[in-house]
């Protein structure tokens, strides 16, 4: 379906990555925020809450990240298509009903604006140092979805992208933003609507006996209704079977866990969107995301001047990782380059699948700033010997 | 399950198929997921047949009632009955129905669980809820400890009561839930014991129907953990307890009602008065402000 004229900003603006990402829940039909103020990611919220008066809306500060993420869920099945935005601290907070989302299959979207850490860390500064929070942060086994955008431009574009994501796979996705394209001032257009693509959530219409609120067969994605609709459903963030009615034992673990892990790594080539450049011939890829990819652009067009065959690989979805394009190139390559602004995240990723056959070097960055790409440059240089 | 003489029992109720034989819960129970996980004589059964009374005589339609439960012996009343029920997190109960009223505005949403689950690792979010007087009826049912884990002390834990985690008696304050509801902004607070039934489904019944936060804190047994730490007898002598004990006062001032060990217990209805709530407040001031430009939401456009 097409985009909801009323909350799409048509027309050329000049924001930061923040506003833009705001701008882009609206255009996707958001129409439900449950926040709590956190830098630098408050002013996703406060372009929400300023916005959603005029398009229908629900905004709510809540208590806590807590709180924010349990509203996040209850909203979802109260029909809403549903949000909420923190950084560092608060995204620790929301693990616990992160992990409640993902097993009631909850399709919503968690936006990151990355600070350094560990604890109050960097508040104001940029971070990449959640990539592996956002998957390992709550307990237990499962997947989801993480999108890393670069630009202002991009935060718009995928945080639609994000909302697609979530509600095709009734899941959360983790919009990884972090300070630097948060903050970043630049053009975003804003499409006309009908330019805009939006997945709309799959509503059961059937038979009210013959309901089921999830699906374990490996089959296909249940399709959701929402509370009032007289389903009578029952969803619990226990062990369930496909009624959503708790059962504790494990056989109904290995059905229900394998589910929430398959339904993203057997498709994760449906889901993947990757950017590549000159990666045939190339003697070194560097793998890279969000704003480090822009700052590796200048090592690379640095080490192409010097005649080094250099290609590029970005991820914009980090999770599910692409991990059969790094099985396929690592035989090719002579080496993998990863610049992040932490201490070694994606890079063991990159290292686990590239599986001995190419070197995988870490440019590595605590957080605060962006890499030097005289850094990366080197990396670059070495790779190649 | 198996009798004294070690033959197996079916764990399977058997519900008679009877036309004449009709429960008058019938329906409002998912009789396919019994036999429940409460002991013999616990009051927390006693407490969701007053709700369902108390929803009955209200009149709502069931279709726009939704349940909410957190984590413990409570938490699990949100999956025996046929509503739409949700079972969330440890303590996020609260925040869970606060979206879950909001993402859906036609719906009256409940909150039934445990002292442990709504004072102590929820407690910040019964007070902001109170706060901001959400369209939400908390029913916490108080049986003084933690009996999922195995008996540990909790907020509502009486002073000198023994507990596995206060294995020589409890020495903390502990809350008086009536008057934190109250001081928090709740417009209407009742107190009963799980004896009281018919108090408690007509209790029930009054809050379904007022708009904006509504709190009913329910006393009750729990014989194996509790009661047998304390040596106060079955569920059975603790209703004899209540009997003796409880002292019905609609007019007691909500901080002269701590609950001590063994002690009188105040019920009563102690507040109940009118207040917008958060959402009528949201849109009422929003149109003010804003004129026609400001649009209500009513739940989300899918179209």
């Amino acid at each position: 379906m097409k985009a909801d004229p009323i909350g799409v900003a048509t027309g050329s603006h000049y924001i930061d990555g923040d506003h833009a990402c705001a701008e882009g829940a609206i255009a996707a039909g958001c129409r439900f925020l449950a926040g709590y103020p956190i830098t630098p990611s408050t002013e996703v919220a406060e372009r929400v809450a300023e916005r959603f008066p005029f398009v229908g809306g629900q905004f709510i500060q809540m208590e806590d990240e807590l709180a924010s993420m349990a509203a996040v869920s209850g909203a979802v099945w109260g029909g809403a298509k549903s949000m909420t935005v923190t950084s560092g601290p608060g995204f620790s907070l929301m693990m616990e009903n992160l992990g409640l989302a993902t097993m009631m299959e909850v399709p919503c979207v968690l936006v990151n604006v990355q600070r350094g850490g560990p604890s109050t860390g960097l508040p104001t500064l940029t971070g990449q140092a959640d990539m592996m929070q956002a998957r390992w942060g709550s307990h237990g086994d499962y997947e989801l979805i993480s999108i890393c955008p670069n630009s202002p431009q991009e935060c718009f574009d995928l945080t639609i992208e994000a909302f697609n994501l979530s509600e095709k796979w009734r899941v959360p996705v983790m919009f990884m933003m972090d300070e630097c394209v948060g903050h970043m001032i630049e053009k975003v257009v804003i499409p006309e609507a009908d330019k805009i693509e939006i997945t709309p959530r799959e509503f059961y219409k059937g038979d009210k006996e013959k309901y089921r609120p999830f699906r374990f067969d490996g089959k296909g994605i249940a399709p959701m209704v929402k509370a009032g609709d007289g389903y009578f459903i029952h969803i619990t963030g226990l062990t369930h079977d496909e009624r959503g009615y708790p059962v504790i034992n494990e056989q109904a673990q290995d059905k229900n866990v394998r589910h929430l892990v398959d339904k993203i790594l057997k498709n994760e080539d449906k889901i993947r969107i990757i950017e590549e450049d000159q990666i045939d011939g190339a003697d070194v890829v560097v793998v890279s995301y969000g704003i480090t990819s822009r700052v590796a652009l200048k090592a690379v067009e640095l080490a192409r001047k010097k005649g080094i065959k250099v290609g590029i690989m970005r991820l914009i979805t980090v999770w599910p990782f692409p991990e059969s394009r790094i099985r396929e190139l690592a035989p090719k390559v002579k080496a993998f380059v990863v610049p992040e602004i932490n201490l070694g995240q994606i890079c063991l990723e990159v290292e686990r699948c590239a599986q001995g056959k190419a070197k995988t070097t870490l440019v590595s960055h605590a957080g605060g700033w962006v890499h030097d790409p005289a850094d990366i440059l080197k990396a670059i240089e070495e790779g190649v010997k | 399950m198996s009798n004294s003489k070690g033959q197996i029992l079916s764990n399977k109720l058997e519900i008679p198929k009877s036309d004449e034989l009709k429960h008058p819960m019938e329906g409002y129970l998912r009789e396919e997921r019994f036999p429940h996980i409460w002991c013999s004589t616990c009051g927390i059964g006693t407490v969701l047949t007053g709700f369902i009374t108390g929803l009955q005589k209200s009149g709502l339609d069931r279709e726009k009632v939704a349940v909410v439960s957190g984590i413990g012996c409570s938490g699990r009343a949100a999956g025996y009955l046929r509503l739409d029920s949700f079972h969330s997190t440890h303590g996020r109960a609260i925040p869970f129905a606060t979206g879950l009223a909001l993402g859906n505005p036609e719906l009256k949403v409940v909150v039934i669980s445990g002292d442990g689950d709504i004072a102590a690792i929820g407690g910040n979010h019964f007070i902001h809820a109170a706060r901001r007087n959400m369209n939400l009826t908390v029913i916490c049912i108080n049986n003084f400890n933690y009996a999922m884990t195995g008996g540990q002390a909790g907020p509502t834990t009486p002073e000198e009561a023994n507990a596995s985690t206060a294995p020589f008696g409890c020495y903390e304050y502990p809350f008086n839930l009536p008057f934190l509801a109250e001081s928090s902004g709740a417009i209407y607070v009742a107190r009963w014991t799980s004896l009281h039934i018919r108090r408690v489904s007509n209790s029930i019944s009054e809050a379904l129907l007022k708009p904006g936060f509504s709190f009913i804190e329910v006393i009750a047994p729990c014989p194996t953990l509790y009661a047998r730490r304390n040596r106060l007898g079955s569920g059975l002598d603790l209703m004899k307890f209540y009997h003796d004990s409880a002292i019905i006062d609609h007019n007691a001032d909500t901080r002269d009602i701590d609950i001590g060990y063994q002690d009188r217990i105040t019920i009563g209805k102690f507040v109940d008065k009118d207040k917008p709530t958060f959402l009528e407040n949201k849109d009422n001031f929003l149109k003010k402000k804003l004129g026609d430009k400001f649009i209500q939401y009513t739940g989300q456009n899918w179209e």
